[in-house]
């Protein structure tokens, strides 16, 4: 443990555990919000959210939780802030509340929360919690975010997140990107595209 | 309300199905669609506790959590009683029927995390179904989610044996799978008049 460094928990997380393309954990709103830049920020703020505090509160509490009940009671911490974001997001952002629908209660079952839990928060301290809860996030909003901005900008021509309109192309939107098929072809072609790097890599590193 | 049970049934098989369609219940259909048989007990189970679970939330959405003013409970109340759901149904298989528990043991614990149960549960409470509909929502969820599970796992095992370059090997190459799938079910769409 004496290894570990704030800057490289972090980035872990981003890199090499990033929750979807090297865990594969959390896939359904992964690929069911990311329509739109717009939806896929929203989604990932809630999960962060739901991260650090069940991160945070699970880390704290890890020499009182008995081992044998962990997994129940790691599910009511988790949807206590599953709950909170939901009000929340239900309150004050509206809009974005209904087109992200039933994922934001669905984020209980997200395995990557419970996942980082069980993995990370239940055997490190409080600190090192919060850095890892901010790292797998981030690597969760990017993938997200790239999604998100490729369906966009090949379903509808162009990018605007929140009213602001950030790049557009001159070409036919596809439909096809925006219909659920467009999303399971895009991680498909980009989890084809990080195997083909990780195998140069290690052809590299063979030789 | 309105909503007549044909309608639902159609809607939660074809139209919106839970797999192709809502994108829930991902992690175990990747996951346990790589041979016929692991993604038949999967179906089973899924479908035994979807049905379970429809019936078991709104009793307790209707009954405990409206009449009291306790819908912030929803989602810790329904996770619960998943769990709960989950748990009987291991215990009841293993005591009477051995086999089937050692065939079906095994994806009993992952049906808990199974975001399709949740969904289901979650739906029947936002639109507002009464309990033959929820009942009827619950089934034909379970049905669509068993009948996508096993052309998937069909699909996939008959396509081991094919070539492909080694960066598509394995997952990619089930997303691509499943991108044609789902193209043909988008093509349900309008089906059903709204």
């Amino acid at each position: 443990m004496a290894d570990m460094t704030i800057s490289g928990e972090y980035f872990r997380g981003i890199v090499k555990d990033n929750p979807i393309f090297s865990l594969v954990l959390g896939l359904c709103p992964v690929l069911a919000v990311t329509t739109s830049v717009e939806n896929a920020i929203g989604m990932a703020g809630a999960a962060l959210f739901v991260l650090l505090g069940s991160n945070v509160i699970v880390s704290a509490l890890r020499k009182q939780i008995p081992p044998i009940t962990r997994i129940p009671m790691f599910i009511i911490i988790i949807c206590t802030f599953v709950t909170m974001i939901d009000m929340l997001m239900e309150a004050y952002t509206p809009p974005l509340y209904k087109s992200l629908g039933i994922f934001i209660p669905l984020i209980v079952v997200n395995c990557i929360i419970i996942g980082r839990a069980e993995a990370y928060a239940s055997k490190n301290t409080v600190k090192y919690s919060i850095v890892d809860a901010l790292g797998i996030g981030t690597g969760f909003l990017l993938v997200l975010v790239l999604i998100g901005a490729i369906r966009e900008l090949l379903g509808t021509g162009a990018i605007v997140p929140f009213g602001f309109k950030l790049i557009s192309i001159p070409i036919t939107p596809s439909t096809f990107m925006i219909l659920p098929g467009g999303a399971f072809m895009t991680i498909g072609v980009l989890m084809a595209m990080v195997n083909y790097n990780r195998i140069r890599k290690a052809r590299k590193g063979g030789q | 309300m309105e909503d007549s049970l044909f309608s639902i049934a159609i809607n939660g098989i074809f139209v919106k199905n839970f797999l192709l369609v809502q994108f829930l219940g991902l992690c175990s259909f990747v996951g346990v669609s790589k041979e016929t048989k692991s993604a038949a007990g999967m179906s089973a189970a899924v479908l035994f506790v979807m049905i379970m679970a429809s019936v078991a939330s709104f009793l307790i959405y209707t009954y405990l959590l409206l009449p009291f003013g306790l819908t912030f409970l929803t989602t810790i109340s329904f996770i619960i009683v998943i769990a709960f759901l989950v748990q009987l149904v291991e215990f009841i298989i293993r005591k009477f029927s051995p086999p089937l528990y050692r065939s079906l043991g095994i994806f009993l614990p992952l049906i808990t995390t199974n975001c399709a149960i949740l969904g289901v549960v979650i739906l029947n409470a936002r639109l507002d179904y009464n309990f033959t509909q929820s009942l009827f929502y619950g089934i034909s969820a379970g049905l669509g989610y068993s009948m996508v599970m096993l052309f998937m796992a069909a699909i996939r095992e008959k396509a081991s044996s094919l070539k492909v370059p080694e960066a598509i090997e394995g997952l990619p190459h089930a997303f691509f799978i499943t991108t044609l799938l789902s193209m043909a079910f988008v093509s349900y769409f309008g089906v059903i008049p709204t």
